[in-house]
């Protein structure tokens, strides 16, 4: 039922999602901690920068890269020179655009988890000899765990259902740019649609499974 | 004054019961005659008082959104196979058939004097990508990849290949730079026959096969007059000249 594009699309997109989810926890864990415990005035302009993903329509993101990443724009001419390679219609550019299409998914659970700490058992952990990088490891991220796992699933499947801003940016390369959804809709395009069906129930059953196994581990709270 | 005032009332009763007689027609328009539209459009409505309100996209996406029951009424497609398919689909007015324009591929850089006149910018192969529509979708990527054929650069070019989506996100790749050319319709980089900004070059028409843009009543259309006028309106000396402006050219009358 599935070709090997299919096949390819669907590998191209795990390694997206995988890659996009690794680099959103390491950089969502210390945003997250600082704005659970800021009292900044930063604080709520913060908060709402990292929500506006959530209500931005994708092809508004895709157009400002598109524009900025591209060899005219600054990003993009800022990367040529230093002698790197401009990011639309690479595999990186979809990376990059998928951690800021993610951010909220991965850093608001990791947020939620952290605000509601009992910060007196770091300050007892402290009190006891540790020192505070090594008391935030070993008290407050075991104690954070629910949160990391929802990050995690919530920030891979977004990604994994990711189009409009790949098809602004990615120019369908195969094996490069042209993920899942993006194949999926060529077959629709290409009014093929047998095989559109295909991957189609294929999503319809990685985001039911996804949603039923988050379902299940916050169950257990 | 009094009557004055009255048999103004009427005047404006009958305008307003004269308005209620001009009618819309939905258009679903390939992507790259979406600008030639609207300027058609306005020349329609001040011809005939009939609205127009159009969707552009790719001729297949548009296709499969008739196909699906799209509340289109006239589809002005990029090719001639597509508009063919709805008849036998039974989605189209058979006899409602014809030709409004023949469009005309280029290959386009937004830089000036990157693509020489002959084109041997192709062979050189010095950029990183080169942008088309989706051959699968858009007449015009199909179009391309046959230019590439017959230029025997199909192979060598593959990796360095580009698709837009349709014809005005090839367009939007080139522009913006992100691809240093790519092949888009010289309606969409000419005005009055003239190359806007950049560089050409005019593909030689041995190099594909003519594309020959088809428009076709749409069965949900039938019974709109408007409908009927604006495909009757197209065939017009005015909108003709209309269309060779904008840079395609006209199919040889039978």
């Amino acid at each position: 039922m599935l070709g090997a594009e299919d096949w390819t699309a669907i590998f191209l997109s795990l390694k997206l999602a995988g890659l996009t989810t690794v680099l959103l926890l390491l950089i969502a864990i210390p945003l997250a901690w600082h704005l659970a415990q800021t009292q900044g005035w930063w604080k709520t302009p913060l908060n709402a920068l990292v929500a506006l993903p959530l209500v931005l329509p994708p092809t508004v993101l895709g157009f400002y890269l598109l524009i900025l990443l591209g060899p005219k724009g600054w990003i993009g001419q800022m990367m040529q020179a230093v002698g790197l390679e401009t990011l639309p219609f690479s595999f990186n550019g979809l990376l990059l655009a998928s951690m800021l299409y993610s951010l909220p998914f991965v850093v608001q659970p990791i947020q939620a988890v952290f605000s509601s700490f009992d910060k007196r058992l770091l300050e007892a952990a402290m009190t006891l000899g540790a020192h505070p990088l090594d008391a935030f490891l070993t008290v407050v991220l075991p104690l954070s765990k629910q949160g990391f796992l929802t990050a995690t699933v919530l920030g891979f499947a977004h990604t994994i259902g990711e189009f409009g801003v790949v098809l602004m940016i990615g120019g369908n390369i195969s094996g490069e740019t042209r993920v899942v959804s993006v194949q999926l809709y060529n077959h629709v395009e290409a009014m093929n649609y047998q095989a559109a069906h295909g991957l189609a129930a294929l999503l319809v059953l990685f985001s039911f499974a996804v949603l039923l196994s988050l379902y299940y581990l916050n169950r257990g709270k | 004054m009094n009557l004055f005032k009255r048999s103004g009332l009427v005047v404006a009763l009958l305008l307003a019961s004269g308005q209620a007689w001009s009618a819309e027609v939905q258009v679903a328009v390939a992507a790259n005659f979406s600008k030639p539209l609207e300027v058609l459009a306005t020349a329609f409505k001040a011809s005939s008082g009939h609205e127009l309100n159009m969707s552009a996209g790719a001729s297949g996406k548009l296709y499969a959104q008739i196909e699906n029951g799209a509340p289109f009424e006239v589809f002005l497609s990029a090719d001639s196979k597509t508009p063919q398919k709805l008849v036998e689909a039974q989605l189209a007015v058979a006899e409602s058939q014809f030709t409004y324009a023949l469009g005309k591929l280029v290959l386009w850089s937004s830089t000036q004097d990157y693509i020489d006149p002959q084109g041997e910018v192709l062979k050189k192969q010095e950029f990183k990508h080169l942008a088309i529509a989706n051959p699968q979708t858009a007449p015009y990527g199909a179009a391309a990849v046959e230019a590439l054929d017959h230029l025997g650069l199909k192979k060598s070019l593959e990796s360095k290949l580009v698709q837009g989506e349709n014809i005005s996100q090839t367009y939007d790749f080139v522009s913006t730079g992100n691809a240093e050319l790519g092949f888009v319709a010289w309606s969409q980089v000419a005005q009055e026959g003239v190359l806007k900004a950049g560089s050409v070059w005019q593909i030689p028409e041995d190099l594909y096969t003519p594309i020959q843009q088809d428009a076709v009543l749409l069965l949900k259309g039938k019974d709109n007059k408007a409908a009927q006028a604006f495909l009757d309106f197209l065939k017009t000396p005015q909108a003709q000249q209309l269309i060779t402006k904008a840079g395609y050219g006209l199919a040889k009358p039978h």
